[in-house]
């Protein structure tokens, strides 16, 4: 997707869940580095006040071109990073409130931008729908903005089957009309053990 | 009556159902999770639980006589965790019941306690999306105070790095340790006067400490006026301001500033309906006296004036000399500063 030329605000959990990715995967003076390459005048996100999402696009360029990898790549490493991060559990940890089961998981992303706003209430994401082509074959249609959100979702979905213990294939089949398209096939739903999950948590991680 | 359980074993979990004699002969799935390795079936409800509210059941009969009611109970075992229920006869007309019990508010303990998963509760259930609930306003509560925590920081921070004085606009204590180093790098000549207000506790005391502020921000008001642009009037404690005269000054001039200053400020300053009267006293040095320069030394001295005139009666001015150090008075209590009455 190309970055959106007008205006518009991107959350700031978001632009720190991709700060905390770098510099966290390759250490705080690559960031720091990234801060001056981007000539920003702080050098932490704040997760809840709002950003231009114009510098979040500029981030995920820079980090791209310093990292020597397509955008895309750096959006699905965003996404595995956020479920995978041992330092805040928050996302893994609602996601799996999602379903008891992977196949429940999925049939829940319907519902992700509206559990999302419940928890955070100005944070948008994307539409998101899914279909069912038959016996353990879907797509994810995810729509709207931020543009890429379906790179990042590949990178999630990745993390989560794990986390579930499913094995599946994902693949991003493009962008039509504005709608980004992932392919999953969900070839054993128990393939491996997963991590626990336990409902009641002593106190929740912050993110 | 087993395709009865087999329903309520989908939709109501937690429920149990008692036989015409109020003993237990079936319990949900998920009620018997909570008590593993024990057996409740022929169990009499009555002594597996305590009912709170209503208090004064006793036996099956009096149970029956709150169908449909709300009913408090808890474990009368550990973890003796408290419960709601509502109680409705078996539709055989076997003189049976089905109760149905769920946690309400302490549902987020007792998901922990008993490691309850998704697949413990109804789909219907609303459970799972309220724990999710709680979570996640958890973490977005987390995040908040966590901003708050570095804005307050920050706050701080900025409060500390400051050289003005938020009440009175004039420069603080730091701002002056400031221009007092740099004058002495320059090697100008100039005085300092350390200025006292008198009365000024009477006034916060007897008229309250909006009169108070609002009697700083006079005095400041007319310090500024009273000097020029070059020098420099600060605010160093509660009623203590602290001069800089730049270039060069003689004792006769700064006895002109002087007197004026304590002239303008003996005026009363109206405050609402109050009047409040105040004066002050000053010491006074000059730097051609330290040929060292020794900065702290001076504001010593002017400490040492400023005491001079308290000791004097306040409401005029003292210039330093060698002899103050060796007066009686020095290292006595002071006569002048926190006055407490009110001329």
């Amino acid at each position: 997707m190309l970055p959106q030329t007008e205006q518009m605000a991107m959350h700031g959990l978001i632009n720190r869940a991709i700060q905390c990715f770098y510099r966290d995967t390759y250490g705080a003076p690559a960031w720091a580095e990234l801060v001056r390459a981007l000539d920003l005048d702080f050098t932490e996100f704040e997760p809840m006040l709002q950003y231009d999402s114009a510098l979040t696009y500029r981030m995920i360029d820079a980090m791209a071109s310093a990292l020597g990898k397509n955008r895309e790549f750096v959006l699905e490493d965003v996404g595995t990073f956020l479920i995978t991060n041992p330092a805040a559990e928050a996302p893994r940890r609602l996601l799996r409130f999602g379903g008891y089961t992977f196949l429940d998981f999925l049939h829940s992303l319907d519902d992700l931008p509206d559990r999302a706003r419940l928890a955070v209430e100005d944070l948008v994401l994307p539409a998101l729908e899914l279909r069912e082509h038959g016996l353990n074959q879907f797509s994810l249609r995810c729509s709207g903005d931020p543009p890429g959100m379906g790179h990042v979702l590949v990178g999630v979905l990745r993390a989560m089957a794990d986390d579930y213990g499913a094995l599946v294939f994902l693949e991003h089949a493009g962008t039509v009309h504005g709608t980004e398209v992932i392919e999953i096939t969900l070839i054993e739903a128990a393939f491996a053990e997963g991590r626990s999950f336990e409902l009641g948590l002593a106190r929740a991680e912050g993110v | 009556m087993d395709q009865l359980c087999d329903l309520l074993d989908v939709l109501c979990p937690m429920h149990l159902k008692l036989d015409r004699t109020g003993h237990i002969d079936h319990v949900g799935p998920t009620l018997a999770k909570l008590r593993p390795g024990e057996i409740m079936v022929g169990e009499r409800f009555l002594e597996v639980f305590e009912l709170r509210r209503p208090r004064s059941v006793k036996n099956m009969a009096d149970l029956m006589g709150f169908a449909r009611s709300k009913l408090h109970l808890r474990f009368r075992d550990t973890p003796r965790t408290g419960l709601k229920g509502v109680l409705v006869p078996a539709p055989d007309g076997g003189g049976g019941a089905v109760i149905d019990l769920s946690f309400g508010i302490s549902v987020v303990d007792a998901v922990r306690d008993y490691a309850l998963t998704a697949a413990d509760f109804a789909h219907t259930d609303l459970t799972i999306e309220m724990l999710y609930l709680v979570e996640a306003k958890s973490a977005a509560m987390e995040a908040s105070r966590k901003l708050n925590q570095r804005l307050q920081g920050a706050k701080i921070a900025a409060e500390e790095q400051a050289f003005t004085d938020t009440l009175t606009g004039l420069k603080n204590r730091r701002a002056m340790d400031h221009v007092l180093a740099r004058v002495v790098e320059n090697g100008g000549r100039f005085a300092l006067m350390h200025l006292d207000l008198d009365y000024f506790k009477a006034v916060n005391d007897t008229k309250g400490h909006a009169a108070g502020d609002h009697v700083l921000q006079e005095v400041a008001r007319i310090l500024v006026e009273e000097t020029r642009s070059d020098d420099t009037v600060a605010r160093i404690g509660g009623d203590e301001f602290m001069l800089l005269f730049a270039d060069r000054m003689n004792r006769r001039r700064l006895d002109d500033i002087c007197g004026r200053l304590i002239e303008r400020l003996e005026k009363p300053i109206v405050h609402g309906d109050a009047e409040c009267r105040i004066s002050a006293s000053i010491g006074v040095t000059m730097s051609e006296d330290y040929p060292d320069r020794d900065i702290a030394r001076m504001q010593e001295d002017a400490d040492i004036a400023l005491y001079a005139s308290k000791h004097k009666g306040r409401a005029c001015h003292t210039f330093y000399d060698i002899s103050l150090r060796n007066a009686a008075y020095i290292g006595a209590a002071p006569p002048g500063r926190g006055d407490v009455t009110l001329r």
